[in-house]
């Protein structure tokens, strides 16, 4: 067998997993490990703050379906990742993160760049490790990655002391894990399965209420047949937006704190809420106790068992892997011809719904085109037609984010990448960038506000550097719209530290050696996108709004979707 | 609200107790009483014993992300379940002539022992249930105690559970 040092392992384990590109940055507690990397096929994406490369994987794992892998140096290296390990902890995302540490013969002496950041990620990561033997690294890294990538994904930290990168051992790749704490269930009790068909076939106003983990399983084709063969509507989460096509009519949209008024009335008056791959947050469910409050029979399906009746109260509990669950599901609705028969019903129900988006639709201020400030409505639109809808969006956190959430129609799985559980600003820009890694043929937008920007602009160095195709449209209102949005409905207008001075967008992405274009009327807005989405590599456009545009319709915080805010 | 105990099989691993330990804290679970100790025979394994107090819903989600922790084995909710539990006390109690007898009355009766003597104190060992222990706490303070050190709950279940109607089960999960 071959002898290897533990940094030649670390990447001959990255190969054999199948990774192709690694975002991150050297320091000297990995040095070894870079060393080998130099030598390697890998792909490495240097970035310019770690918090960066944490995004960049995210993004690229969340277009791809596979694991991102950050690499990063002891002590602040690992400390400045911390962040995007939450936000992939919180939406479910698979990372791989290698953190250098300190010798160990070092380690608990408070050594230079020493941090523990296995304490520090306990609580944000699905497992980390801390590797003190080199005869233990390939088996660790073979199960960070089954860790990462199975059941519920969420990121896995592994942190190696330099000594352990150096020491040599014979490398061998194991083939198989065996973790006697860590089986994830896949496939779903048949019997529960029956009963939540049962309840469906009896129920009069079922709605469909999916999550993200939809996408993470790979089950939208599954649950597309399944919706469109039962004729039940469906409305999705942030993290689900795109698992079931929005042109089709039963698409509600999102639902939630944003979510429309017919949307949100249809939740309030369904008999029987079929949750599948979605975790009754509370962005989702406003006040609990008034959460769908008709609703006879909650059925909900995931693959976590700590999700199920975490915050609401299920009857027909489903523990699996949501593709093999619809799969099964699909065979029991296809088998019982009876059910064919509730069509009627659940279409009336399906038009009662209709009728009552009809009644307020969401932005009813369609002569946006003709008013001299643009609108971000009007963005939107011009995005829409400019990639006929085929593209990927990546957003930061906050009114843009809602707005692309609300009003951009996403046809396939995995074409929103955002911050949801976290609400991480500065999430949207580098995980564009990662999303050009896993997709590179598909157009990709970045979409951000003025304030969310800044919290990573530094890594338009990195999409120069590497030549990164994506266009940056900044809505910029001069303010942190969301949070100046609040202090005007909720603070009586007293806008506390909400105000905001911004660069020139245009001359800062000449800087860096992008190009970047500024709009400010609504008459220059079709042409110019037009231009700076066909002007090569990274483009950056700052689109001026006014401050006073607002997400609606809302839920006032801590009220329930009954008690929703029109104006 | 009621108490519950709970016995948690672990990988005898560096950092186990800390991600359970941590997970009670970050999730806002309360631990009233703790005990780890390696296996006796399996020494790749450690058992840990945790009493937590929480309702039903409470309970299911300690269960639920114990389980989810990857270096956790097996969990035990003794919910429902006929246990043998013991704890372990040692007591330092002030003697005087006119109480000595008096103690040597209560330890007998506790078929508790005497494991340290001083001119001025008896240092006495007590194992038995939370509720004996109580009591024998209750009948020595009068004489005077200069320290206390317990131990958290051991729990094992009886081997022969008495039938009871619409009894729980044992539950366990891998």
């Amino acid at each position: 067998m071959k002898k290897l040092s533990g940094a030649q392992i670390i990447i001959e384990s990255l190969i054999a997993e199948g990774a192709d590109v690694i975002f991150g940055y050297p320091g000297g507690a990995i040095l070894p490990t870079y060393d080998a990397l130099l030598d390697s096929k890998l792909r490495h994406v240097l970035v310019r703050h770690e918090q960066g490369a944490t995004h960049m994987a995210e993004g690229y794992a969340r277009v791809s379906g596979r694991p991102g892998v950050v690499m990063v140096t002891s002590g602040p290296g690992a400390t400045n990742a911390v962040t995007g390990i939450a936000d992939a902890f919180m939406d479910s995302t698979p990372l791989i993160v290698i953190s250098g540490q300190v010798g160990t013969q070092l380690i608990g002496n408070d050594a230079f760049q020493e941090a523990d950041i296995v304490g520090i990620t306990r609580p944000c990561t699905k497992h980390n490790y801390l590797v003190k033997n080199v005869a233990d690294l390939a088996r660790t890294i073979k199960e960070a990655f089954y860790i990462a990538g199975s059941g519920r994904p969420g990121p896995v930290v592994v942190d190696v002391p330099k000594d352990v990168q150096q020491a040599v051992h014979p490398f061998s790749y194991p083939e198989r894990v065996e973790l006697r704490g860590y089986k994830p269930t896949i496939r779903g009790n048949p019997r529960q399965i029956e009963r939540a068909v049962d309840a469906i076939e009896k129920s009069e106003r079922p709605l469909f209420y999916v999550g993200g983990g939809v996408q993470w399983s790979g089950a939208a084709p599954e649950l597309t047949r399944l919706v469109r063969g039962l004729g039940i509507p469906i409305t999705e989460t942030l993290m689900g937006l795109g698992s079931f096509p929005a042109s089709d009519p039963l698409c509600l949209g999102m639902l939630g704190m944003h979510g429309s008024y017919g949307t949100n009335t249809a939740v309030c008056n369904t008999d029987c809420l079929i949750a599948v791959g979605a975790r009754f947050d509370d962005r989702v469910t406003g006040r609990i106790a008034d959460f769908a409050p008709k609703a006879e029979t909650i059925i909900h399906l995931d693959i976590d068992p700590s999700s199920i009746a975490k915050n609401v109260r299920v009857d027909i509990p489903i523990v699996g892997d949501i593709k093999a669950v619809l799969q099964d599901m699909l065979e029991v609705v296809q088998a019982r011809e009876s059910i064919g028969q509730r069509r009627a019903a659940w279409s009336e129900w399906h038009q009662q719904i209709l009728a009552w988006k009809r009644e307020k639709p969401l932005y009813q201020n369609g002569n946006h085109r003709e008013r001299d400030a643009v609108s971000p409505m009007h963005v939107i639109e011009e995005m829409h037609t400019l990639t006929k809808g085929d593209c990927i969006i990546a957003t930061d956190v906050g009114q843009h984010q809602m707005w692309i959430a609300q009003l951009f129609p996403f046809e396939r799985p995995r074409s929103l990448l955002t911050s949801g559980g976290l609400g991480t600003m500065g999430y949207g820009l580098p995980a564009g960038i990662g999303a050009k890694f896993a997709a590179p043929d598909r157009k990709v937008l970045v979409v951000s506000g003025d304030g969310s920007i800044q919290m990573n602009i530094q890594e338009l160095g990195t999409a120069v550097q590497y030549n990164v195709d994506i266009k940056v449209i900044i809505l910029n209102n001069y303010y942190l719209g969301m949070v100046r949005q609040w202090q005007e409905k909720f603070y009586a207008e007293r806008y506390s530290y909400s105000a905001m001075s911004v660069p020139n967008f245009v001359k800062l992405a000449d800087a860096y050696g992008a190009r970047g274009f500024r709009i400010e009327k609504s008459k220059e807005l079709a042409g110019t996108l037009k231009e700076a989405f066909a002007t090569p590599g990274p483009v950056l456009i700052d689109i001026v709004i006014p401050k006073e545009e607002a997400v609606m319709p809302m839920m006032p915080p801590g009220g329930a979707m009954s008690e929703m805010l029109f104006a | 609200m009621p108490s519950h105990t709970i016995s948690v099989l672990v990988e005898n691993e560096f950092g186990v107790l800390a991600r359970v330990a941590g997970l009670f804290s970050s999730r806002g679970f309360n631990i009233e009483s703790l005990t780890v100790n390696e296996d006796p025979i399996d020494g790749t394994v450690s058992r840990i014993v945790i009493v937590s107090s929480g309702d039903d819903q409470v309970l299911e989600q300690i269960n639920k992300q114990l389980n989810k922790l990857v270096t956790v084995i097996k969990v035990t909710d003794f919910q429902g379940v006929e246990t043998v539990d013991r704890e372990l006390m040692l007591v330092k109690i002030a003697v005087e002539d006119r109480t000595r007898s008096e103690l040597d009355a209560i330890v007998k009766t506790f078929r508790a022992h005497v494991v340290d003597i001083g001119p001025r104190a008896q240092t006495v060992e007590v194992t038995g249930d939370s509720a004996k222990l109580r009591a024998f706490i209750a009948l020595v303070r009068p004489l005077g105690i200069k320290e206390i050190v317990r131990t958290g709950k051991i729990a094992m279940a009886r081997t022969v559970q008495p039938e009871v109607a619409n009894q729980r089960s044992l539950r366990e999960s891998a």
